[in-house]
């Protein structure tokens, strides 16, 4: 495999505004790579470098060993799927899947064969002689994609392809896009501001931040090992943690947190004595209890506080937990019978476990932007169902 | 039956009069087209002689030939030459782009008297200037004519077209260009199946206000009208003038009818475009 589609030193000014700062990138042949950030973080221009509509102020963008920096829009194996699908509304379902096939001169019989194959991959045999206007939005977004694979691009770009639809529907189609990606093999790049979307869908993951990238990786890097305070807090829930390192035993240290007893953590920094560094515990990482569990491993760190509040959302309860000075935020999974276990209630003395491991050490740390983070554009319906699913808690010192 | 009687009448009174303002002369004329008295006011008696008069008449059937020739041939054009502006103007991104807004507009407010005088002067300066070089070079006389009715009619007819493909582009999708062109279309290929498909409407709304404003024009076509060549509203006037309205009412009635059916279409061509941005 290799790399397959590379973005090197990319920059890009609108006037005073540098809104890609030197951004290179690296994705797979086949793979299915994000772009995420919140918005204005320059993902969509990135996207739109790539698919040729504009042109970088420095850098190239490679393309299975090719230059393609210069080549014009209609001369790149490249493909988009617009946000707003921008399907032609006077032509049928079928002659705007049909469209890449005739304007590259493909003759009638291969556009006879591979538009029913294209219809059927998304599941709109029966709809051809529909125009866009008498589909429903998943539909749209279908005829989208086939008209966009249809000529086997080497890249397929998606921007905001979920955005305009409805909840349900969006978690339907991120299910049907990748089923679609598996048919057929297509690098798809990714464009979200949405990080669960981004988590589902992704090989890998380029978290952007005011033009920069923040970190690459694989979801599951991206959510255990977040390099930066804001990766850690845009994707997933999380708690931040200060504290000077006490002392260092092999690849655990020993972490001093303010009103804390000592914390056991894994060094994978090679920090030293004395630094002053921030973690990242997840919520889920916690193990909440009313009675004080035994502790036998070392490797194991217990804090003792009081529930401050507890919301039951069924599979799982949050609480707010004081520590201290600080506030924790814990989720719960519940795997037994919910109305016989035994209920932590507000105000309950509770004990929070958590490995060593569990704990992990920021690269850099800054004050996130709890509202930008946790609500990156979304619409006042968007953010219900984003409050139902739990919010972002940043558990810190008040 | 309570709720009928609370809506005021007042709206609907007004409206019928002024649909009888409207309509009354228009009334007046098909009636007394079919009047047998040749000067109208009073009604003789019920005849279609001046319909046969009309049929009869070859200087009638002549300017008519000549202002469907004119309206035809600068309908034409000014269609193309405003559609090309009005692309030109949607995609400009120049600073002048409202100036250059403000300058096809004009042509729409500036009094037909004036423009009909401009053109005037206009031609008659070309004809000084380079009347002669015409002459010994092509052996071609340039005067006032035919060409200089169909000029003058484009440069009005432009306008109005340009006015009603901004309008109809206004409303379109600009990344469906992007589509097009990521989909592997040329720019030729693009505009073809995309952009004109999406504009046409706008495009035949523009040509049939064209034409109609060609065929219907007296002031700007008196004044750039050469000594010959007569089109059908200059010999309505002229034979007005000369005391055979009779017949007139005739022509008026079926060039109204004419017109009528033109605008009606027009019409639905605007409804429709208006229906489908929504």
């Amino acid at each position: 495999m290799g790399e397959f589609l590379r973005f090197e030193n990319i920059t890009k000014r609108y006037g005073q505004n540098t809104v890609l700062d030197n951004v290179t990138l690296e994705i797979q042949a086949g793979e299915v790579f994000s772009l995420l950030g919140p918005s204005g973080c320059g993902k969509t221009t990135l996207l739109r470098i790539c698919g040729g509509f504009e042109p970088p102020d420095e850098g190239r963008v490679i393309l299975d060993g090719v230059d393609i920096t210069n080549v014009p829009a209609n001369r790149r194996a490249v493909r988009t799927v617009f946000q707003n699908y921008a399907l032609f509304p006077h032509l049928s379902v079928w002659e705007n899947i049909a469209f890449g096939l005739k304007a590259t001169g493909q003759d009638a019989k291969t556009i006879l064969e591979k538009v029913p194959k294209y219809l059927e991959l998304v599941q709109l045999t029966g709809y051809e002689n529909r125009k866009p206007g008498q589909l429903s939005g998943g539909q749209r977004q279908r005829v989208a994609i086939a008209r966009a694979l249809i000529n086997r691009p080497k890249v397929l770009l998606l921007d905001e392809p979920l955005a305009a639809l409805d909840l349900k529907l969006r978690q339907r189609m991120l299910i049907e896009l990748d089923t679609i990606h598996d048919d057929v093999g297509i690098t798809f790049l990714f464009v979200t501001h949405d990080q669960q979307e981004a988590m589902s869908i992704s090989d890998h993951i380029a978290v952007l931040r005011n033009g920069r990238v923040e970190q690459i990786g694989t979801p599951t890097e991206l959510y255990e090992a977040p390099r930066t305070s804001f990766v850690a807090a845009f994707i997933g829930d999380t708690n931040f943690f200060e504290g000077t390192v006490e002392t260092i035993e092999g690849d655990y240290c020993t972490l001093n947190i303010d009103g804390f007893p000592e914390i056991q953590l894994f060094n994978d920094k090679k920090v030293h004595r004395g630094e002053k560094i921030h973690v990242s515990i997840r919520p889920e990482k916690f193990f909440i209890s009313a009675v004080r569990p035994e502790v036998t491993d070392a490797k194991t760190n217990l804090l003792h506080g009081k529930v401050e509040e507890v919301i039951y959302v069924g599979p799982h309860t949050r609480y707010w937990v004081r520590v201290q000075d600080w506030r924790v935020s814990v989720v719960q999974q519940h795997h037994g019978y919910g109305l016989d276990e035994r209920r932590i209630k507000w105000d309950d003395e509770v004990w929070l476990r958590f490995g060593a491991d569990n704990a992990y050490m920021l690269e850099h740390y800054a004050e996130v932007d709890e509202q930008l983070l946790a609500l990156p554009d979304l619409e006042p319906e968007e953010l219900e169902a984003v409050v139902e699913g739990g919010t972002q808690e940043v558990g810190s010192a008040e | 039956m309570k709720t009928c009687k609370r809506n005021s009448r007042f709206p609907m009174f007004v409206t019928l009069l002024t649909l009888i303002f409207l309509y009354v002369p228009l009334i007046l004329v098909a009636v007394a087209s079919f009047n047998s008295s040749k000067y109208g006011g009073a009604w003789n008696s019920f005849s279609l002689k001046w319909y046969d008069r009309l049929f009869n008449e070859r200087a009638i059937w002549e300017a008519l030939a000549n202002t469907l020739f004119i309206a035809l041939i600068s309908t034409a054009i000014s269609t193309t030459l405003g559609t090309l502006s009005a692309l030109a103007l949607y995609r400009s991104k120049n600073r002048l782009k409202g100036i250059y807004y403000a300058l096809i507009h004009t042509p729409l407010i500036v009094p037909d008297i004036l423009q009909g005088i401009s053109l005037l002067l206009l031609f008659v300066t070309l004809i000084n200037l380079c009347g002669s070089l015409c002459r010994s070079l092509f052996g071609i006389e340039l005067e006032l004519g035919m060409t200089t009715i169909i000029i003058a009619h484009i440069t009005f007819c432009m306008s109005y077209v340009a006015m009603v493909v901004l309008d109809r582009l206004h409303e379109f999708d600009y990344t469906l260009l992007e589509a097009a062109q990521d989909l592997g279309a040329s720019g030729m290929y693009t505009f073809f199946r995309v952009t004109l498909p999406q504009i046409l409407p706008g495009i035949v709304a523009g040509a049939l206000f064209a034409f109609m404003l060609s065929i219907d024009d007296f002031v700007i076509t008196f004044f750039v009208k050469g000594a010959g060549d007569t089109t059908l509203p200059i010999y309505i006037q002229s034979a007005m003038r000369r005391g055979t309205p009779a017949v007139i009412n005739a022509l008026s009635v079926v060039f109204l009818l004419v017109t009528f059916v033109i605008v009606f279409i027009a019409q639905k061509l605007v409804t429709k475009n208006s229906e489908s941005k929504k």
